[in-house]
């Protein structure tokens, strides 16, 4: 698959894996950067079950991240899903071939690099799934396996010296996560590296930033490797991606190749993402009924600011448009609604600056993508609302007294008391946002006879607020039904 | 004939265009070098012509030619875009994979409006000389964080006709930074968060520890300017909803109560007193040092923060295909051309005395006409701002001679 030009390329190189130091192992290291195509001859049949097994590891890894797992639990999961499909073991391990395992894992992964090169979604998935197999199997390496694993491969870090740790001492100490007051600097070792190379922890503050240069100390060495990892990966699928049209036109595997993706693509449940597939449609009346009956307190919150200042910002219309179309507002009746919510605007600006914008999130302008819904897990991580904004989840992004003020005020009439408000802010407090979601859905729903602890239906939270609204609505409508068969 | 400052109707436009307008500099700034280079041929111009009618995706082989474009089409205003791997004009036909953006300035965008709550001089759109004190103090903490930690050297200040300023860094590690890490320069830049319902905007603390050192220069910046502009010239305590505001941000009931009664009391009572009053009452109620009063004097640190902070528009700078408004456009609204800044004296910046278009017709109309088209501005007010772009350019072209100078070095070492 890889074709003799690429191979001639590899042969020349010295070994970046230093495979030949180890004579013991072919693959000398459980860890792989995959900078090593494989090249040798595999069946047609190895070479979908190697990227079928190492897709179920992935899709799962894909469908943690949905779930929003934490992320012990999604190490947890995926070692289990990895021993089952792609396991890997040790050096020191005897009794398996350590050496057909790795060529496995090897394996599977340049097949689906090959599948999973041909578009930006399907490589931006990949990497991310890829990113995190490889740091849960990093986490869980052998220390020492590691060491060996980090000396056959140049980071190009710059170790700092003593002299410049105590010209920074004041700042990396106050760096530092140990308690201060010890001289833990002259201890602790600190890597330089440029700061483009750890974006993560220049973003969260994590470390020192000179002149372009971040000092990057021992515990965090990890985020340079990952990064590499990561960066190494989305070259070589843009390499890929060039490069594939030029792959032999192999009748045996372009089949297989897009059979993987498209498995990959089905993987994981959208739920709640699109529109519903029943004639539930609303009309821009509706909307304001169904808010004050059914919505969780985010699009309360939206529907409510939209009303008062017959305006949104930018990314309130999204998270509000989005989940109004996938509640069964058409692209029309959308239309409508935001044009009478604006009703401070001319037509001629409406037309210009909104109306565009709307088409665009049916995916009727632009790149015509059907975009879904926001889901909890992206109102919560993405987009974070700026000082004048009103979108976001109201149970992380308002300060306390504002939200129980809203929860009253949008919830008393439909059996929320102050009294229920002390347990809501515990979990609040905690950072358990969709649990204290779920919990003001039980009480407002109590009356319809759902319980503590029941959630959204089975025990299930609430993981996205069309979910919350479908279901509340349901539950009308079941009480409604049953009131007329008792007529 | 006689113009006002403010008019910038299309007649006024085309005349600035063609006789003011320096292209040349403009493009040497974006170019890099004197001959064009990608950074020019393949970045994206987009214009908006005077009936709101947009344009994407123009681009042009030579200043001349834009500046042919310009005139025939007389924009209200136009913006800059990246550097795609193709033409931009070409677009339609390549292949969409092939058409991405690679290069592009790391910009940052503040907008007066986001100052709101904590500005009391004006509200939207206005600004005033008053409020330029806040864009003067992000400029400060800005530059000295991007020149000192990220080691940036080319950094441009742009006003923006308006009610905010514009910055472009043009080193060469900023061009080619990608999306993620762009997000990552605004994630370590962006202090104010929350929404408008949260009390509380500035997270950036572990527990009860100090602030990260990224933040102590800014700190010291900004504890020197909030006596003086948010205490005395804004007073910004003086309204009841306003030091209710404060209240929330003080995490200790006991005091909060005591001074709620006693500013209610007394309306009269100025910020500086106000603030002194909370001093006052921490100090009395906590020995130095125990673990109550450092949370609540870092509290103090934060509410400094919080109201002199630099509030950016974090979507504009986190990615490389965002359009800005080129230098030297007129904000129609105002009249006012968009000149660069220089950091060291953004102190003495004055808004209101930035040229205007009418004013500087009136100045050639009083100077006489050259002839030589384009190069009218150097007998005009816009000469200065004109000479600030030609000298932050020179430096970018110094950088780039001197490493294609190491490289062509470096191949010749045999």
């Amino acid at each position: 698959m890889y074709n003799t030009r690429d191979r001639k390329k590899f042969v020349g190189k010295q070994d970046p894996d230093g495979a030949q130091i180890h004579s013991k192992f072919q693959y000398a290291h459980r860890l792989n950067f995959y900078d090593r195509p494989p090249l040798y001859d595999v069946t047609i049949e190895e070479f979908e079950t190697c990227a079928l097994d190492r897709l179920r590891v992935l899709a799962e890894i894909e469908s943690s991240f949905a779930r929003n797992r934490p992320w012990d639990e999604l190490k947890t999961v995926t070692l289990a899903q990895c021993q089952k499909y792609v396991p890997l073991n040790n050096n020191t391990a005897i009794t398996v071939d350590v050496d057909s395992q790795r060529r496995n894992d090897q394996l599977g992964h340049f097949v689906l690099r090959l599948a999973f090169c041909r578009s930006e979604e399907l490589r931006r998935r990949f990497l991310k799934a890829e990113t995190t197999l490889f740091r849960v199997r990093y986490d869980s390496d052998d220390r020492k396996e590691r060491d060996g694993f980090l000396g056959s491969r140049s980071f190009d870090w710059i170790e700092v010296g003593d002299e410049e740790k105590n010209t920074y001492a004041k700042e990396l100490q106050a760096l530092e996560i140990k308690k201060p007051g010890e001289e833990y600097v002259r201890e602790e070792r600190y890597y330089k590296v440029r700061w483009t190379r750890v974006p993560d922890l220049v973003a969260k503050r994590k470390v020192l930033l000179r002149g372009g240069w971040a000092y990057v100390p021992s515990r965090e060495q990890s985020s340079i490797i990952f990064q590499e990892f990561e960066a190494n990966l989305a070259r070589a699928l843009e390499h890929t991606a060039k490069a594939l049209p030029r792959m032999d036109e192999d009748t045996r595997l372009v089949p297989i190749l897009n059979n993987l993706s498209q498995g990959f693509l089905a993987g994981v449940p959208s739920g709640w993402s699109s529109a519903p597939a029943s004639g539930d449609e609303i009309t821009a009346e509706m909307v304001d009924g169904i808010a004050k009956k059914h919505f969780p307190m985010c699009m309360r919150n939206l529907h409510e600011s939209l009303m008062r200042d017959r305006h949104l910002k930018h990314f309130g219309r999204l998270q509000y448009g989005l989940f109004l179309k996938v509640l069964g507002l058409s692209i029309e009746e959308a239309v409508m609604f935001w044009r009478k919510a604006f009703s401070g605007l001319t037509d001629d600006k409406f037309n210009k600056e909104y109306k565009y914008n709307i088409r665009h999130s049916y995916g009727l302008e632009g790149k015509r993508a059907n975009y879904p819904a926001k889901s909890c897990q992206q109102i919560l991580l993405t987009d974070k609302p700026g000082p004048s904004d009103c979108h976001g989840c109201p149970y992380r992004h308002f300060a306390p007294e504002n939200l129980q003020t809203s929860l009253l005020a949008s919830y008393s009439s439909h059996g929320l008391t102050s009294t229920d408000l002390p347990e809501i802010m515990k979990t609040v407090k905690e950072g358990h946002y969709h649990v204290a979601c779920t919990r003001v859905f039980e009480i407002t729903h109590a009356s319809k006879g759902v319980k503590k602890g029941e959630g959204v239906g089975g025990g299930e939270s609430v993981t996205h607020p069309n979910q919350y609204t479908t279901r509340s609505r349901e539950l009308e409508k079941s009480q409604e039904d049953a009131a007329m068969v008792v007529e | 004939m006689s113009l006002a400052d403010t008019d910038a109707s299309p007649e006024v436009m085309l005349a600035f265009y063609r006789l003011l307008y320096p292209f040349k500099s403009v493009f040497n700034w974006l170019n890099h070098e004197h001959t064009p280079t990608k950074l020019f041929t393949h970045r994206e111009f987009a214009f908006t012509l005077q009936q709101d009618v947009y344009l994407r995706y123009n681009s042009f082989n030579t200043h001349d030619d834009l500046k042919k474009q310009v005139c025939a089409l007389n924009p209200t205003r136009f913006e800059i875009g990246p550097v795609y791997t193709a033409r931009p004009r070409d677009k339609k036909t390549v292949r969409s994979a092939a058409f991405t953006p690679i290069k592009r300035e790391l910009v940052f965008d503040i907008d007066m409006t986001d100052y709101d709550g904590t500005r009391t001089c004006c509200s939207a759109a206005d600004i005033c000389v008053r409020c330029w004190a806040f864009i003067a103090a992000a400029v400060k903490v800005l530059h000295t964080a991007l020149e000192d930690q990220f080691g940036f050297r080319h950094i441009l200040w742009v006003y923006s006709g308006r009610r905010g300023i514009h910055c472009w860094v043009s080193d060469e590690e900023a061009m080619e930074l990608t999306d993620d890490q762009r997000r990552a320069v605004v994630g370590a830049l962006t202090v104010i968060e929350g929404g408008k319902e949260m009390a509380k905007k500035v997270n950036v603390r572990l527990g009860n520890k100090g602030l990260p050192p990224s933040l102590w220069p800014a700190s010291e910046t900004l504890r020197l300017l909030f006596d003086p502009l948010i205490l005395r010239d804004q007073d910004v305590f003086a309204s009841e909803s306003n030091w209710e505001t404060l209240l929330q941000l003080v995490p200790d009931s006991t005091i909060t109560e005591k001074l709620r009664d006693k500013w209610s009391n007394d309306p009269a009572r100025t910020s500086s007193t106000k603030w002194s009053d909370l001093k006052r009452a921490i100090y009395k109620a906590y020995d130095e040092g125990s673990p109550e009063f450092i949370r609540l004097t870092n509290a103090l640190e934060d509410i400094v923060i919080q109201y002199t902070y630099p509030r950016l528009d974090a979507e504009v700078s986190k990615h490389r295909n965002h359009l800005l408004k080129a230098p030297f456009c007129v904000h129609p609204k105002t009249g006012r051309v968009c000149v660069p800044v220089d950091p060291s004296r953004v102190d003495d910046f004055d808004p209101s005395a930035v040229p205007t278009v009418g004013g500087l017709l009136r100045e050639i109309n009083e100077n006489g006409e050259s002839g030589g088209e384009g190069t009218d501005w150097a007998k005009t007010s816009l000469k200065p701002f004109v000479d600030m772009l030609d000298r932050h350019t020179a430096g970018i072209m110094d950088d780039v001679r001197r490493s294609k100078r190491a490289a062509a070095g470096s191949d010749l070492s045999w």
